[in-house]
């Protein structure tokens, strides 16, 4: 339990270490294979693509060039890009102001009930997304049950269009990837210690007071891996800006996915997955250096780290 | 601490918000009418109508062979990838490897194989499909099996070993029942995935051998019709039954 967890099983001696290595074989051969295989060397593919002429009529031309990369300045692409930004940013935001009170509030639960919320968070994640995202074009059509309520409530006369907008879709992206932002965040709650909060009502703050300097400072890890959680997917979505927007709010994973399935200029789509890509890696990889340094605290060093490597490996389930 | 009215409006806000869209698909799949949004009265026709129908069908078939078949090659595949990886391997570069799979977006993935297959000349069908979703699931059953075997005990090998039990038996008497959960865990999140699984499947099945969420997708998007407020409700049974069952046999809430 002490030990790291990369370190072999027992303190061992060089050969019994080159042995291990041998030995070691069966067990990493078919998940290196696999790896290699199906993920590695298609990203490859996609980054030699990116480098290469597109064919006249399709496919792709062995000849080097670094027009794809120029050709993501164009104004009508980078237009792509700022709405993707913009929608991605807004989606974030809302996600964050509906999941930080939700997620404080099951920090307060007694232990029972704080199970069945989460299972109720977690839920809808678990049912197909294709399903919920249908769901919203039912309740946002213009005959569908929020337009009648308003109808029926005397809000408005003539029926709102709904369906078919950019805010539809942030609606959208904000229901499917909500549980991405609560659970971050219940977790980085739920390990706050409870005594800091008491003291600040002890000295004197403020509810209002403590909830500013205390709670929110202290969950800036969680609030940041739910940022990037829920940022990192809705940038790339291409399904809801499709049967929400109704194809009209163009983002850049439809954009892609036209590249390769309508324009069939594989170089041009491989160039701008592979941008997207290496920009969302970065930013994980900054959210996770970010976190680290916040929770590794000084005096509890130990615990910060194994409560950061938590996370992460919550992280990888979580991003399904 | 912040009075509670004030998180706890907000907090029945999300659940309302959560659950209302799921709510209207279930109530509407048992609506006696073809107009999607005027309630007629109670009826199972669409459940009926789902029922015979043909794609729909050929789609479950073809998610299930998939589901089934990836989450058989990544739990076995992935399980070992993580033993091995922590007895074997010193540094985090293959840990790194191995785990990167569920951190790239599916859509790269998704273009990626298409792009291989297509230069192998590869024919796509129900196996491109079965190995994409294999790959994928593999880098999630190894960081569940990692997490676990990161819990283990070690000294109950040891024991095992000054026993005089071989290598072998020791992995299969001692090691592997001990990750029995974790294996468990990872398998049932495969299994999720795949069946839930579209960017992938949208680029690496034939049009002949669509998954399910694909021959959804062609629903939703060419005309809403009653009958998939019924499949709808069908899906969302199967996953509230899954998700407790899972919750029940691995609590995998708490790995969260």
């Amino acid at each position: 339990m002490t030990q790291s967890t990369t370190a072999g099983p027992a303190p061992s001696a060089p050969t019994r270490r080159a042995r291990g290595r041998l030995a070691g074989l069966p067990f990493l051969g078919p998940g290196l294979l696999f790896t290699t295989l199906l993920v590695f060397v298609p990203v490859l593919l996609i980054t030699a693509y990116s480098l290469f002429e597109r064919g006249r009529f399709g496919g792709v031309v062995f000849e080097f060039t670094f027009d794809n990369f120029i050709r993501l300045f164009d104004p009508l692409y980078l237009g792509v890009v700022a709405n993707s930004l913009g929608i991605a940013a807004a989606v974030t935001a809302l996600a964050l102001l509906i999941g930080y009170p939700t997620a404080l509030m099951i920090t307060r639960l007694s232990p029972r009930w704080r199970t069945i919320a989460l299972i109720a968070v977690l839920l809808p994640f678990w049912t197909n997304f294709l399903i919920r995202t249908y769901a919203w074009i039912l309740l946002l059509n213009n005959a569908g049950w929020i337009n009648q309520a308003l109808q029926a409530l005397g809000i408005t006369r003539e029926p709102i269009s709904m369906l078919y907008t950019p805010q539809a879709v942030v609606v959208g992206l904000v229901y499917t990837y909500l549980p991405l932002m609560i659970l971050p965040l219940y977790s980085s709650l739920s390990s706050q210690d409870k005594q800091l909060g008491e003291a600040a009502t002890n000295l004197g703050a403020s509810p209002f007071r403590v909830f500013r300097t205390v709670t929110v400072p202290l969950s800036i890890p969680g609030i940041l891996t739910g940022c990037v959680f829920v940022f990192v997917p809705a940038m790339s979505n291409f399904v809801i800006p499709e049967l929400i927007g109704g194809g009209k709010t163009v983002l850049v994973g439809n954009l892609i996915r036209d590249q390769f399935l309508e324009a069939r200029d594989w170089p041009f789509g491989a160039a701008l997955a592979l941008v997207l890509t290496v920009s969302l890696l970065v930013l994980l990889f900054l959210q996770s250096r970010l976190s680290k340094r916040l929770t590794d605290g000084p005096g509890r060093r130990r615990g910060g780290r194994r409560q950061a490597q938590g996370q992460t490996q919550g992280q990888a389930v979580a991003d399904a | 601490m912040l009075r509670s009215r004030f998180i706890r409006i907000p907090f029945w806000l999300t659940f309302v918000f959560l659950y209302l869209p799921i709510v209207v698909v279930v109530i509407l799949s048992f609506n006696d009418s073809s107009n999607l949004f005027v309630w007629r009265g109670f009826t199972l026709d669409w459940y009926a109508e789902l029922a015979g129908d043909e794609r729909i069908r050929e789609g479950l078939v073809n998610t299930l062979i998939v589901a089934t078949g990836s989450t058989a090659i990544a739990t076995v595949v992935g399980t070992l990838f993580a033993v091995g990886i922590q007895r074997h391997t010193k540094g985090g570069l293959v840990r790194a490897f191995a785990l990167t799979p569920a951190l790239l977006p599916d859509l790269l993935l998704g273009i990626g194989i298409l792009s291989l297959f297509s230069l192998l000349g590869f024919t796509l069908g129900l196996y491109s499909v079965l190995l994409s979703h294999a790959a994928f699931s593999i880098a999630f059953v190894t960081a569940i099996v990692l997490a676990r075997l990161s819990h283990l005990d070690p000294s109950l090998e040891e024991a095992s070993r000054d026993l005089g039990a071989g290598p072998v038996r020791t992995f299969l008497r001692v090691t592997l029942p001990q990750l029995g959960p974790g294996i468990a865990a990872g398998a049932l999140l495969s299994l999720t995935l795949s069946l839930d699984e579209f960017v992938i499947a949208f680029f690496t099945a034939a049009p002949t051998t669509p998954t399910l969420p694909i021959v959804i997708y062609s629903m939703v998007r060419f005309g809403v019709t009653p009958e998939i407020n019924a499949l709808a409700t069908v899906l969302l049974f199967v996953s509230v039954v899954a998700v407790l069952g899972a919750q029940r046999l691995t609590r995998v809430t708490e790995a969260l």
